[in-house]
């Protein structure tokens, strides 16, 4: 593991219209980390996430990917290649079939020729249990199956971190663990993610750190430990008696 | 040549079916090939209008983009908001005026090309937007330029959900071919006018025509039905525990 954090945001500010959906944020992650994102709705949890990819730009502050900064005349789409994401509503490509949706990027992004890419489709749709469904269409699967292609689409890309969008907040309940269970066993590979979830049991037992972000900051950023059983901040404290008593 | 109805039918179906059936061939040949030409003009329409301008692109790029924009806007505008017969003078007349030298037949592939590319365009915007964005960003996500994106996700989509639509242009072409006959392209309504024109039975001649423009339009319904129909149906799936040997 080297020392310097493979992405480093620095007074980034993100503002829609009027509104500011974060204020001031500095975060970093750093290699093989699990970091999951917490806290209400709103309080643009979301956002840092979609900032890391640039699927949202940035009003201001800088993001450094690995000592560099993308804000500068970093390739975009590269970028997206190295930094993976999995959202919330799955965007599997409803016109292709399971394996085509994990062949085509590596097809028409990394250029790579149709058999690597159908081998490495095959292998990370074994790995997430999807690979007796490799010529289903979308629509013939359920959510978590969904959302496990996704992930194994993303992972195709050969991604050095994989941001999640809350995961599983689009799963029906039953649906939930299989989609987190593909997600621990890549924790325990050493794959780097930032996670933003609502799934707090799952935050304390995979996350290295646990962040908790409210109206636009973060607040609090810390192992999961100290997060969950003696947080600093009153703010945090209300947050987690109300998520855990629901959750 | 009989003076009742019926027998009149009958006269003029056994002496002028080579006339008829060379309009079908016209009317055919022209709303096909303008259909297919104008699919492709309104996709190129459609991308390029929807194209997003970055506020970072090179000032020069933006105005460009811009005008082109409005050019296209203006195009689809223009044509819908005319007669295609009044278009249809004025372009080939107009164009005769000029020196230009073009046959009836590709004069009229034009014009019926430039109608059918404005309705398609404005069709496959559409159908483009209706495409949940979140394909879009399924496909940024994962490195794919906008139009790689595009042309991958949201355009087969697109064309799918609006394969109704487009289909409903052919048929509406194979009617208004019709309307060339004002520049003598003899297709099925000129040749109806000239069959009637010789023994002045004009009802007979045209229920006739009547009954095969509506054969051209209803089996074209039905054939563009059963393409729905193919495309939607999901074969049946079921998952095989032990396929891992490709």
């Amino acid at each position: 593991m080297n020392n310097q954090p493979i992405i480093n945001i620095e007074h980034l500010k993100k503002n829609f219209g009027n509104l500011e959906v974060l204020k001031d944020i500095d975060f970093e992650i750093n290699e093989q980390e699990v970091v999951c994102i917490i806290g209400s709705s709103g309080s643009g949890k979301s956002t840092l996430l979609r900032c890391m990819n640039l699927l949202e730009e940035p009003t201001s502050g800088v993001i450094y990917f690995n000592g560099k900064d993308i804000l500068l005349g970093y390739n975009i789409n590269k970028l997206r290649t190295e930094i993976g994401m999995v959202f919330q509503q799955f965007n599997l490509f409803n016109n292709k079939t399971v394996i085509d949706n994990c062949m085509i990027g590596q097809i028409k992004v990394l250029k790579m020729n149709a058999k690597e890419a159908k081998e490495k489709a095959i292998y990370y749709l074994k790995k997430v249990g999807m690979l007796p469904f490799k010529d289903a269409k979308t629509r013939q699967l359920s959510g978590g199956q969904k959302q496990r292609v996704a992930i194994a689409r993303a992972l195709c890309m050969n991604p050095k971190v994989l941001l999640f969008d809350e995961p599983t907040s689009a799963l029906d309940p039953e649906m939930v663990q299989e989609v987190l269970e593909v997600m621990k066993n890549l924790a325990k590979e050493g794959l780097t993610m930032v996670i933003v979830t609502h799934e707090m049991a799952f935050a304390r037992d995979v996350a290295d750190r646990v962040v908790f972000m409210d109206n636009g900051v973060v607040v609090e950023d810390d192992k999961p430990d100290v997060i969950f059983t003696n947080p600093k901040h009153e703010r945090t404290k209300t947050f987690l008696n109300r998520a855990l008593k629901h959750g | 040549m009989p003076s009742d109805f019926i027998g009149g039918i009958r006269y003029i179906l056994e002496n002028y079916s080579p006339l008829f059936i060379e309009g079908i061939k016209i009317t055919l040949y022209i709303s096909l090939t303008s259909t297919v030409i104008g699919c492709i003009v309104g996709l190129i329409v459609a991308v390029l209008r929807l194209l997003p301008i970055n506020k970072k692109d090179f000032i020069v790029k933006k105005v460009l983009l811009r005008f082109f924009q409005f050019f296209l806007g203006f195009y689809v505008e223009f044509i819908r908001g005319t007669p295609m017969i009044v278009q249809a003078m004025f372009i080939y007349y107009g164009s005769k005026g000029i020196g230009m030298g073009w046959s009836v037949l590709s004069a009229s592939i034009f014009i019926v090309s430039l109608n059918t590319g404005a309705y398609v365009a404005e069709i496959m915007r559409g159908g483009i937007t209706s495409v949940d964005f979140g394909q879009t960003e399924g496909a940024r996500a994962i490195g794919m330029t906008y139009i790689q994106s595009m042309i991958y996700v949201v355009i087969p989509q697109a064309f799918r959900n609006s394969l109704p639509a487009i289909g409903n242009e052919f048929v509406i072409n194979i009617k208004d071919t019709s309307v060339l006959n004002v520049i003598a392209l003899n297709e099925l309504f000129l040749q109806a006018k000239t069959i009637s024109g010789i023994h002045y039975r004009t009802s007979e001649t045209f229920l006739i025509t009547a009954i095969i423009y509506f054969i051209m339009t209803y089996t074209i319904t039905r054939l563009l039905k059963y393409l729905e129909y193919r495309l939607d149906r999901v074969p049946e799936f079921s998952p095989k525990d032990g396929d891992i040997n490709e």
